[in-house]
């Protein structure tokens, strides 16, 4: 096994984003990430990469798009208000079908909200953000191991469905350090012939593009488009599963959630209580198939987020609304205690959810 | 399963993140899982600093501390804050040179070290946190004293090389205060 | 038979959505024949704006993308920085460049971004249907300004080729115009310079066109020359506001 060195999330992420072949990074500075864009700062240049700070986050959103087009595995990354401003961008991104990798480090809102961290942009992440009908792959570590190989899985989701992919994270994911290895695993990479590269007078010009002024044009353009989501939301979803073999009580968490979820899961099960917990890793495609099935064996869920309840009403959405849903939140950069949690589960056992 | 929840706190600047990272990356080093967790923000510019350490010999959970097993007090504030969150049979350790009252609670274990007038005294001013992490890897045979050097290596900067002997300097004071 | 005139290369054989008595058509036109001229087609990519000139991406034969309302200058940042060996220009309006876009305007120009970019004011929004834009002027009738454009109200225009001279960054600044033929030939010159700068890594090019709106000025496209004339021109003076290495180059000599 490769060498276990500890790094802070943000890091973790800038790291693996370099050994994907990312070697165009846009970016605008905000807490809590910044970490990301100071050590592409110092790294890129000595790799023959790109590292510039744009003048906004709208600007750098559009370096990003340029590069993609130009066939670049390119990224950006920012926390929940400079998402906002990128949102103009992510739409183009997906209209015009290039791939490209955006980091969120989420921090508590609405407006400028705080800086600590929060869940509060899973609405935003999961089902739009932007304008149009479009999807992102949107992917939630829970460790800082995890920030390298999902941002490693994001680019190549990237480029397979030639969509973005966001790492969905939050400032303590950001912030925290934990050990981490680097295995050496093949990266994938796949061939863009629709890429800018200049036409070298060999072959018609590419055009990337969203307009489309006809609108039977742009509807059979939408569809063609939502049948890539499809096989993504077939193919891509990932979820963990922790004691739920024998659960009577379920409870779902992504992110920093899962991990106070997860102390909290040890606690009942101590005090006899059967529960466990899944962890979507993927907020979208939303682990649809893992629930369901759950929904037939609990007697209820509890969704933990660090929010006022948004991944809740997909939890709901998914079981059907087969069993009762309970909701144990904190937000504005307040996280619940495993006890807290701990309270919620007991209470679900009694019943109350 | 054991597991070990560290909480240090005290002023800005007065290597709260630093003690930290030795102490999560000297778990490391001994095989253990380890979490670090800092506060950040604008408190972090000369306000107050704290840092969640996390060992344990299974996969550690939530990297947040609500009752540490361990309570470092760097200033009054701090001690004030987290003293009443200290699971029993805990320890707390506090820097008596900043700290002039002492813990009422008798379930938990207090070891009062004057580790700022000791780092004065010995010429290593801003190194009073290294010396009280001296002394808790004493009362630690998860971590033990042995390979320190190795750690305090890997967490000073090249360029500030001359830091390692210093800190070394610190853990030592540490180890060998009698109270 | 000696050939006096042939298509140009660079432009698609396909009739341009512009309005009668349009000048982006001769501007397109004046783009693509520096491109023929200097051999670059196949190397160069070209961001269109939001604006009227929107589907310039089917007009030009080399490759293209559409970049979000202002954003042309970062879409060409991204290209240019992933691809320097590449040709990059931008082709932006009024109100992408000066307006929603200022602010990418002027980093790309203060980062001298080695991009050429042409900018065609014509003092109005065209594509929306006429309103009032940063570079209207003083006292101009447009669908948001119905009493003439109240600069105590609104504002002055903004002068987008003296403001950005004053920056250090931008290696070549200038404005030409399209109104007649001597001013037409100028501003193929002006624009081939914009070009060959590129070529030769002096970095930000920006060639500001002073242009006509016939449809949204209510004027016939004669009289609307006219009015470039008599009322732009004193406004927008013609000439090379920046040229860092020309200074220089006088300088030796």
């Amino acid at each position: 096994m490769a060498e276990r060195v500890l790094m802070k999330g943000n890091e973790a992420i800038a790291e693996a984003a370099i050994r994907a072949g990312c070697r165009h990074y846009f970016g605008y500075p905000i807490t809590p990430q910044t970490e990301i864009a100071a050590y592409m700062a110092k790294k890129m240049p000595k790799i023959g990469g790109v590292f510039l700070q744009a003048e906004s986050e709208i600007a750098s959103i559009n370096m990003v798009y340029g590069a993609a087009a130009a066939g670049m595995r390119v990224m950006t990354s920012s926390s929940s208000p400079g998402i906002s401003l990128k949102a103009e961008g992510l739409s183009y991104i997906a209209g015009s079908d290039v791939p490209a990798l955006v980091v969120n480090v989420q921090r508590g809102g609405p407006g400028l909200g705080g800086i600590q961290p929060s869940q509060s942009d899973y609405f935003q992440a999961t089902k739009g953000g932007g304008h149009g009908d479009y999807r992102m792959i949107v992917l939630a570590p829970a460790s800082v191991q995890e920030m390298a190989s999902l941002t490693i899985k994001g680019f190549e989701l990237a480029d397979k469905y030639l969509m973005t992919s966001m790492i969905l994270a939050d400032g303590t994911i950001g912030q925290m350090m934990e050990p981490i290895s680097f295995e050496d695993a093949e990266i994938k990479s796949y061939e863009k012939p629709w890429a800018l590269t200049g036409t070298k007078n060999e072959r018609p010009h590419n055009i990337v593009n969203s307009l489309y002024l006809k609108p039977d044009e742009l509807e059979v353009k939408n569809i063609e488009r939502y049948k890539r989501y499809q096989i993504v939301e077939e193919n891509e979803a990932m979820w963990e599963e922790y004691m739920m073999e024998d659960a009577e009580y379920c409870v779902v968490a992504f992110g920093i959630a899962s991990r106070v979820a997860k102390n909290a899961v040890v606690a009942a099960r101590q005090e006899g209580i059967k529960v466990g917990l899944i962890r979507p890793i993927t907020l979208w495609p939303f682990p649809k198939d893992a629930l369901l099935a759950a929904a037939d064996k609990v007697k209820g869920f509890i969704s933990v987020e660090l929010n006022m309840g948004q991944m809740i009403e997909d939890v709901k959405l998914y079981t059907q609304c087969k069993k009762p849903v309970g909701l144990c939140n904190r937000c504005g950069g307040m996280i619940p205690s495993p006890d807290e949690v701990l309270e919620a589960i007991r209470n679900a056992q009694k019943g109350v959810f | 399963m054991k597991t070990t929840q560290i909480l240090i706190a005290g002023f800005g600047g007065q290597g709260i993140l630093f003690a930290g990272k030795f102490l999560a990356y000297k778990g490391l080093t001994e095989e253990l899982q380890v979490s670090w967790l800092p506060s950040y923000g604008p408190e972090m510019r000369g306000g107050t600093a704290n840092c969640n350490v996390i060992l344990s010999d299974t996969p550690v959970g939530s990297p947040i501390i609500t009752s540490p097993d361990v309570l470092i007090a760097m200033n009054l504030p701090s001690l004030q804050k987290y003293v009443d969150t200290v699971v029993p049979g805990g320890q707390i350790y506090v820097d008596s040179a900043l700290i002039d009252i002492k813990v009422e609670r008798t379930d938990v274990e207090v070891f009062y070290i004057p580790a700022t007038q000791m780092a004065k005294d010995n010429g290593i001013a801003s190194l009073a946190n290294m010396i009280i992490i001296g002394h808790l890897l004493q009362n630690h045979p998860e971590l033990s004293f042995a390979g320190t050097d190795a750690v305090v290596q890997k967490l000073v900067p090249a360029k500030k090389a001359a830091l390692v002997e210093l800190n070394m300097k610190a853990l030592l004071l540490g180890k060998e205060y009698k109270g | 038979m000696a050939v006096v005139f042939e298509k140009t290369k660079s432009l698609a054989d396909i009739p341009l959505h512009y309005c009668p008595g349009c000048p982006h058509g001769i501007i397109h036109r004046l783009v693509a024949e520096v491109m023929d001229e200097l051999g670059i087609e196949g190397q160069t990519i070209g961001v269109a704006p939001v604006g009227c000139a929107v589907m310039a991406y089917d007009y030009f034969t080399c490759d293209m993308i559409e970049a979000p309302h202002g954003r042309a200058p970062a879409v060409a940042t991204g290209i240019k920085r992933s691809r320097p060996e590449n040709i990059v220009f931008t082709y932006q309006g009024d109100g992408d460049l000066a307006s929603i876009g200022m602010a990418e305007t002027v980093h790309a120009a203060a980062r001298n971004e080695n991009i050429t970019v042409i900018f065609v004011n014509n003092a109005i929004y065209g594509m929306t249907g006429g309103q009032m834009a940063p570079t209207s002027l003083p006292g101009q009738v447009t669908q948001t300004s119905p009493y003439g454009r109240d600069v105590n109200h609104c504002g002055w225009p903004i002068k987008v080729c003296e403001m950005l001279s004053t920056l250090e960054g931008p290696e070549f600044i200038a404005r030409v115009a399209a109104n007649n033929v001597k001013n037409v030939k100028n501003a193929k010159k002006v624009i081939k310079k914009a070009f060959q700068n590129q070529i030769d890594g002096k970095g930000f090019n920006l060639v500001e066109v002073v242009s006509a709106c016939p449809t949204n000025w209510g004027m016939t496209p004669q009289k609307a020359l006219q009015w470039v004339e008599s009322d732009m021109l004193p406004y927008y003076p013609l000439g090379v506001y920046k040229d860092r290495s020309g200074a220089k180059e006088a300088e030796a000599k």
